[in-house]
């Protein structure tokens, strides 16, 4: 069987810039995009703080255009889902289905999907009212009325998105005031206040209907009191969690299932920092290391804290040089084939 | 062969009546999942066309009919089979849950 010099699994702008990277480099990095490539930009519009589009540019768009570039070095990607990984041996054994292939290293760049309360009502009305991506369905609450759950940048372009189509818009928010950057604050509590009423200190408690979303029942956390709210729709935009179910037991997670890199944005990745920062005279090596030597990983699969495409694709670049140089320094570049699907 | 189009005023003649099962995808242009199904649902529109018809209809254009059919995300599509809805699937989840989808009823 041919042993890969790198195989990249997801395909966000992280993964994407690593596939640039390594495939300029030579490498012919193999690529998992997933089923659902191009991952959470693919259910975003206006994509307005990605640096060299100065009108903004779809979400769609920039994943789009991100695969032409990666596949005109020759990376060779297929739009499957990886199902199951072993780096407990060497070569590292990565599987899609029953097809097992081998590479010298990995970089994981699987990323992050939207979390949901796990409220009663929430899983069974999905699809029928209860949603995640307003700016994919916002266009079936004409006159309607709607809520979103979070206080977030995401939940602000909800209700930005909602505001162009419904009757009305509440955001529900368990705290006083939003974490959202303060654009987009001001887009919503000055330049949309006519349009968005805000339910402060609210927590979201049930989702009702039969067959389509009907009814919320809503705490106020101040007064402990409960009401039922008559909606028609309900978005969810509390945050993500990490794609990394399938590298359980194979690279440490932080205990919110972030993989750990050496690159400190934990107490346990500063701990997997510390135990490498002799090696280079004092200086860290291979920073976008996971606890395996050889696995990389890059972008909202490692990252809680700054979540942007811009970040990213930074992410992306670093753990693409980190893998060349370890080939090259650690391993001796061997040239891979090509696989079939 | 891509799967073929439909407007709402089809919907009677080319779903209703149809003498088989026919898979509806509710799509529209600025919807980034329905990207990602298009051309799955394109194959497998030649692959079980013996068997299922799979037709695609714009939500955009075809509002009244979305609505009437409860569709309120897409990509979601409906298997119909003798004018009845016996199946949905809302959102793209890849190819595997779509062939599920059909083999219930081809076989």
């Amino acid at each position: 069987m041919d042993i890969r010099n790198t195989i990249i699994i997801g395909s966000g702008p992280a993964g994407w810039s690593a596939a640039i990277y390594t495939s300029r480099a030579e490498l012919k990095p193999l690529m998992f995009a997933g089923e659902s490539h191009g991952g959470q930009l693919m259910l975003t519009t206006d994509v307005e703080n990605y640096p060299g589009f100065e009108e903004g540019i779809m979400g769609p768009e920039l994943m789009a255009v991100m695969r032409k570039q990666a596949e005109r070095f020759n990376t060779e990607v297929f739009d499957k889902n990886v199902t199951k990984v072993d780096f407990t041996t060497r070569p590292f054994k990565v599987l899609v289905g029953d097809k097992e292939h081998q590479s010298h290293s990995v970089i994981i760049t699987t990323g992050a999907k939207a979390k949901l309360l796990g409220v009663p009502g929430e899983s069974e009305l999905m699809g029928r009212g209860v949603s995640t991506c307003a700016v994919c369905d916002a266009a079936f609450y004409k006159d309607k009325v709607t809520f979103v759950v979070g206080g977030g940048d995401a939940a602000m372009e909800e209700a930005l998105a909602l505001t162009k189509f419904a009757k009305s818009v509440t955001i529900i928010h368990r705290r006083d005031s939003f974490r959202a950057s303060k654009i987009m604050q001001r887009r919503i509590l000055e330049d949309n206040k006519d349009k968005v009423d805000v339910m402060w200190n609210t927590e979201l408690m049930e989702i009702k209907g039969e067959g389509k979303v009907e009814k919320l029942v809503v705490k106020n956390i101040k007064n402990g009191e409960t009401k039922n709210v008559d909606t028609d729709g309900v978005f969810i935009s509390i945050g993500h969690k990490p794609a990394t179910d399938i590298f359980k037991g194979q690279v440490d997670l932080d205990d919110k299932g972030y993989i750990v890199t050496r690159l400190g944005l934990s107490a346990a990745s500063i701990k997997l920092a510390n135990a490498h920062i002799t090696e280079d005279n004092g200086l860290l090596k291979y920073p976008t290391m996971t606890s395996v030597e050889g696995v990389f990983a890059a972008g909202d699969v490692v990252d809680f804290r700054y979540r942007q495409a811009a970040t990213a694709a930074g992410y992306g670049t670093m753990a693409a040089l980190d893998c060349e140089w370890w080939l090259e320094r650690e391993q001796g570049i061997e040239v891979g084939g090509t696989a079939q699907y | 062969m891509p799967a073929d189009h439909i407007n709402q005023d089809d919907f009677e003649a080319k779903v209703t009546q149809s003498s088989q099962p026919v898979l509806l995808d509710f799509y529209a242009d600025w919807c980034g999942p329905c990207k990602l199904s298009a051309p799955i649902l394109d194959k497998l529109a030649d692959e079980y066309k013996d068997k299922i018809t799979i037709l695609k209809i714009n939500v955009d254009d075809n509002q009244e009919l979305s609505q009437d059919n409860m569709v309120m995300s897409i990509p979601t599509v409906i298997l119909y089979d003798k004018g009845k809805e016996v199946d949905r699937k809302i959102g793209f989840g890849g190819e595997q849950p779509y062939r599920d989808m059909l083999d219930k009823v081809a076989n």
